[in-house]
């Protein structure tokens, strides 16, 4: 169906910046506690006061425009957005409007088709938060809870370059990772300190001129996203091919319906009156600053890929996939840092076993169960035969369950795998006793009758049997007789 | 032994008195207390007298003065202690911690601030006496003092004129003699102007010399505060209390505060003195032009040079101003909806409703009036025909001023068009009423520090000099009005009633 039609996506992702206090009072930012007891008189826009800019949110704008190859502007003004709203204490937000702090960047993401695709960043402006509006529970009253009034956002736009809901998740997810490794947002999603508003349109395809938009409001997550972005483009679809024309309007998606609703068209829409705002001085850089800022920032996400691939010669997919969150890879490092295993060991468990029972548990690698050093110590074992894959399944598990290093578990469980060829000589006699009519079948020419004597055997052995020694002997005494 | 006339001494006459124990800071905190109680009724000067609170302070000042502390310490700024007991009023656009703060406003009627604006917080600290807060223009907005909610304030020269404003309760307790000094804010001609009217003599700073935290905004890029007093020299003293940076306000220059009074008694000789000749076209009232040639003959006479400056943008103005100024307030007024204070209408049906009428109830016309203006101008569409070469008109304007400055010390002019007129002359036509600070509004579109100093009678009603110096030229400027007031009495002229 979407043959015909090319899909065209913006969006416009919302970050909250991870300082202790706010852009511009010294209240604190902290998240969850009673309402309106974080806000202070320049929160509430109380008569008089005036804001002060918090030159964190600066540091931390500039560092996102390097990463992303931006031009951090020498000079930025804060405006002023005006409309009235009760979760909006001075009837305007404080916003960079024309004259953003950071301008001109891109990011590349994989496309579907496997291919890397440039997506460019419009610009990433500076802005105050609002507060919010709770209705339920209180009897035909709304309450205000400005807790989050002038908290630090981000807003950083992109260029229409998304061409499908998958692309736009896998950009989405890309700034997450930056914002994260950068340490300039927490890019909790539950919490809306990483949402994003995305612009959506169809072409028919070949067509250069934009159809019109709908803004979709308040994604916030990840599989949100791309059912809202889904469910538009299907919704856009209909409406041309039933001869209709899209209007542009905010739309908001319900999560619960898997749909979106009309909010507010262009003809509603406020005028916000947008003016530069006098009580704040434009924000003006210097190259020295830029450098300094320059100076401090992490290796990104794209280029410690690369070095995991070139230096640990592990696979490019695995190396994405560790280095989608930078804490991750850094567990990765020091795991292959004290295993004397190859890095390729090490990045099946941590994607594998570890990032499982992390996901399981719902906890942070920074809270893993099991140390960096411990998971190396279970690699090395089955490196060096001390244990079999297999048994290391159990070992990990006992490990996860808080019974020591690997070598505990391993001593105190009795698994040292057997490779004592007398010993497993044994017990392939006895598995060979106890079954004359699979043996004869065997020697027969029933090659596939193998596999069932190497499970006898491991039953037998309670899985210790080192299994390259197992089939070895088997074949031998099942030949040789 | 308290002399009687304590009311009419300046604030520099009651420092030594204090000093020298002639009397105390209750002693002079009750006489003037008692003229407020008895003079005060007919002028409306006061929107809240702060009684209670100004003995407490006045005991406290007395003491501190019995045990050798001078002022409060910790606040760090210079000057600290200097105005130890002595009384002052504030305009009531600053926000004072505990007591009404209405900003001339129905819509403020009931709001008493959590905190001390920091002009408040410096003046307090440097030991000064609160006795009220002053009637005002509503927001600011207004020339006459006839906008405020709480009724016109009248002129002590005469109850049935204006005494100015928007700082009005300011200038007209001043010169009535029922404080030797006031507080006052100066958007585009707010304490200049009503000192003219009042026979007192009015300082706005340059921008961004003193804190506008806590001052309520009327229009952020031009409000600053000053002070209005009954001579250069208080104004000066007052000025080294409240000047200086203030973390937080960024519009508040970090740049040090000279010692103002010191400087006060060099001479004239060699200073130059620009005259702007559209200052004295047909708009100017004749007795006016006659009093402010005579002084600038006087500034002559002392050694200072007369100069011919050409300000070729001047007429634009009032217009730019008109423009920048609404669009400003639009802004800053928004906060005042009725949700978190001031004003709410009772049972809203809805959200739009408790905006309605909270705001429709809440502020008088001119207020609305310049909201709807100032929307107007920001509007889509008209931004950039209106706002965006109102700014343009605005550079044109500070770079006129600046080469001005390269061949003057001080513009001289009169500061209002007129001597004060009567109440209710001009209120029901805004254009002319804006027409009234013609001469003033330029110093705030370019941020420079202006003074207005008494200079002689038109009419029996006071009329002023007004002295406009470069960016942080506030020494000039009192220094100019302190020689020309050791020359001339019209500063010590008291309307008879108020003797």
């Amino acid at each position: 169906m979407t043959a015909a039609w090319e899909v065209v996506i913006g969006l416009e992702i919302h970050t909250q910046l991870a300082t202790d206090s706010k852009i511009f009072s010294g209240a604190s930012t902290a998240y969850g506690a009673e309402p309106n007891t974080q806000a202070c008189l320049v929160d509430l826009g109380y008569p008089g006061v005036l804001p002060v800019l918090n030159e964190e949110v600066v540091r931390m704008a500039c560092k996102f425009g390097l990463a992303v190859n931006a031009t951090v502007a020498p000079r930025s003004v804060f405006a002023r957005k005006n409309y009235f709203y009760p979760d909006l204490p001075k009837g305007y937000q404080i916003s960079q409007y024309e004259l953003p702090i950071v301008e001109h960047g891109e990011m590349f993401i994989t496309a579907e088709d496997g291919s890397e695709k440039r997506i460019g960043i419009t610009r990433a402006h500076l802005e105050e938060d609002a507060g919010k509006s709770i209705h339920e529970g209180l009897d035909r009253q709304s309450g205000i809870d400005l807790n989050r009034a002038g908290t630090p956002l981000l807003e950083i736009v992109s260029e229409p370059d998304l061409r499908s809901a998958k692309e736009a998740v896998a950009y989405m997810r890309k700034i997450h990772t930056i914002v994260r490794y950068l340490g300039i947002s927490d890019g909790n999603m539950q919490e809306g300190s990483f949402r994003c508003d995305a612009n959506v349109s169809i072409r028919p395809r070949g067509q250069e001129e934009l159809g019109t938009r709908s803004e979709l409001k308040n994604l916030n997550s990840f599989r949100f996203i791309e059912k809202a972005i889904n469910f538009e483009i299907e919704r856009q679809i209909e409406v041309l091919e039933d001869g209709g024309k899209v209007v542009q309007e905010t739309r908001l998606y319900d999560s619960d319906r898997d749909e979106t609703r009309s909010m507010r068209s262009k003809e509603e829409a406020n005028d916000y009156r947008y003016f530069p705002d006098p009580d704040l001085l434009p924000v003006e850089i210097g190259e020295d600053y830029i450098e300094q800022v320059r100076a401090t920032l992490p290796e990104l996400p794209d280029a410690k890929r690369q070095r995991f691939v070139d230096d640990y010669g592990i696979k490019s997919d695995d190396a994405a996939i560790l280095t989608m969150n930078r804490a991750l890879a850094d567990y990765f490092e020091s795991v292959v840092a004290a295993a004397n295993a190859q890095p390729q060991d090490a990045a099946n468990w941590v994607i594998g076993d570890l990032s499982g029972a992390l996901n399981k548990d719902g906890i942070e690698i920074s809270d893993s169960r099991i140390s960096a050093e411990h998971l190396a110590g279970l690699i090395n074992r089955i490196h060096d035969n001390t244990i079999s894959g297999k048994i290391a399944k159990e070992v990990f598990e006992a490990m996860w369950g808080g019974e020591g290093s690997a070598d505990d578990v391993i001593e105190t469980r009795g698994l040292r795998q057997i490779t004592d060829t007398s010993a497993i000589e044994a017990i392939v006699d006895k598995v060979i006793a106890d079954n004359p009519g699979q043996a004869a079948e065997y020697r027969a020419g029933k090659d596939k009758l193998i596999g069932f004597f190497v499970g006898q055997v491991m039953k037998e052995s309670g899985g210790k049997a080192n299994p390259g020694q197992v089939n070895a002997i088997l074949r031998t005494k099942l030949g040789s007789s | 032994m308290i002399a009687e006339d304590l009311h009419t001494q300046t604030l520099t006459q009651l420092a030594q008195g204090l000093e020298q124990g002639d009397f105390t800071s209750v002693e002079l905190t009750q006489a003037l207390l008692e003229r407020i109680e008895r003079l005060g009724g007919d002028l409306n000067a006061f929107i809240t007298v702060t009684a209670d609170r100004a003995l407490a302070a006045a005991e406290r000042s007395d003491a501190a003065r019995a045990e050798g502390e001078i002022g409060v310490p910790g606040i760090g700024v210079p000057g600290i202690g200097v105005l130890n007991g002595l009384p002052l009023v504030h305009k009531d656009i600053f926000c004072t911690r505990g007591v009404l703060t209405t900003c001339g406003s129905r819509m403020l009627e009931n709001f008493v601030s959590p905190y001390d604006a920091s002009v408040v917080e410096r003046l307090s600290a440097a030991g000064a006496v609160m006795l009220g807060k002053t009637n005002m223009d509503e927001f600011a907005m207004g020339s006459s003092n006839e906008t405020s909610y709480f009724g016109p304030v009248r002129n002590p020269w005469n109850l049935e004129c204006s005494p100015g404003g928007s700082s009005g309760g300011s200038s007209a307790s001043v010169a009535a003699r029922l404080t030797p000094a006031a507080t006052g804010t100066d958007t585009g001609g707010s304490i200049r102007q009503p000192a003219a009217l009042t026979g007192t003599t009015g300082l706005k700073p340059t921008y961004g010399r003193v804190s506008r935290y806590g001052m309520i905004a009327f229009a952020s890029s031009l409000d600053q505060a000053g002070v209005i007093t009954r001579s250069a020299e208080d104004a000066a003293l007052l000025l080294g209390v409240m000047a200086g940076f203030d973390e937080r306000d960024s519009t508040s220059i970090d740049q040090p505060v000279p010692d103002y009074v010191a400087g006060l008694g060099d001479s004239l000789k060699g200073l130059r003195v620009g005259i702007v000749r559209q200052h004295f076209d047909a708009g100017l009232d004749d007795a006016c032009g006659a009093a402010v040639r005579e002084a600038l003959a006087v500034l002559e006479s002392q050694g200072a040079t007369l100069t011919e400056v050409d300000l070729p943008n001047l007429d634009l103005s009032v217009p730019t101003y008109y423009v920048v100024a609404p669009a400003e307030c639009s802004s800053n007024l928004s906060r005042f909806d009725g949700v978190r204070f001031g004003r709410r209408a009772e049972d809203p049906e809805d959200l739009l409703d408790l905006y309605c009428r909270s705001r429709g109830e809440g502020f008088g016309a001119e207020v609305k009036r310049r909201i709807m203006t100032g929307t107007y101008v920001l509007s889509a569409g008209y931004y950039d025909a209106y706002y965006l070469k109102a700014q343009q008109v605005r550079h044109l304007i500070a770079d006129d001023f600046r080469q001005a400055f390269a061949d003057v010390d001080v513009i001289a002019g009169p500061t209002a068009p007129t001597p004060a007129f009567k109440l209710g002359d001009k209120i029901d036509d805004p254009i002319t009423m804006y027409l009234n600070d013609i001469y003033t509004i330029g110093a705030n579109l370019a941020g420079l520090p202006g003074i207005s100093v008494p200079c002689g009678f038109a009419d029996e009603l006071p009329v002023g000099l007004h002295l406009v110096g470069p960016h942080f030229g506030e020494e000039q400027i009192l220094r100019a009005s302190h020689q020309y007031q050791l020359q001339t009495d019209w500063h010590t002229r008291c309307p008879e009633a108020f003797a």
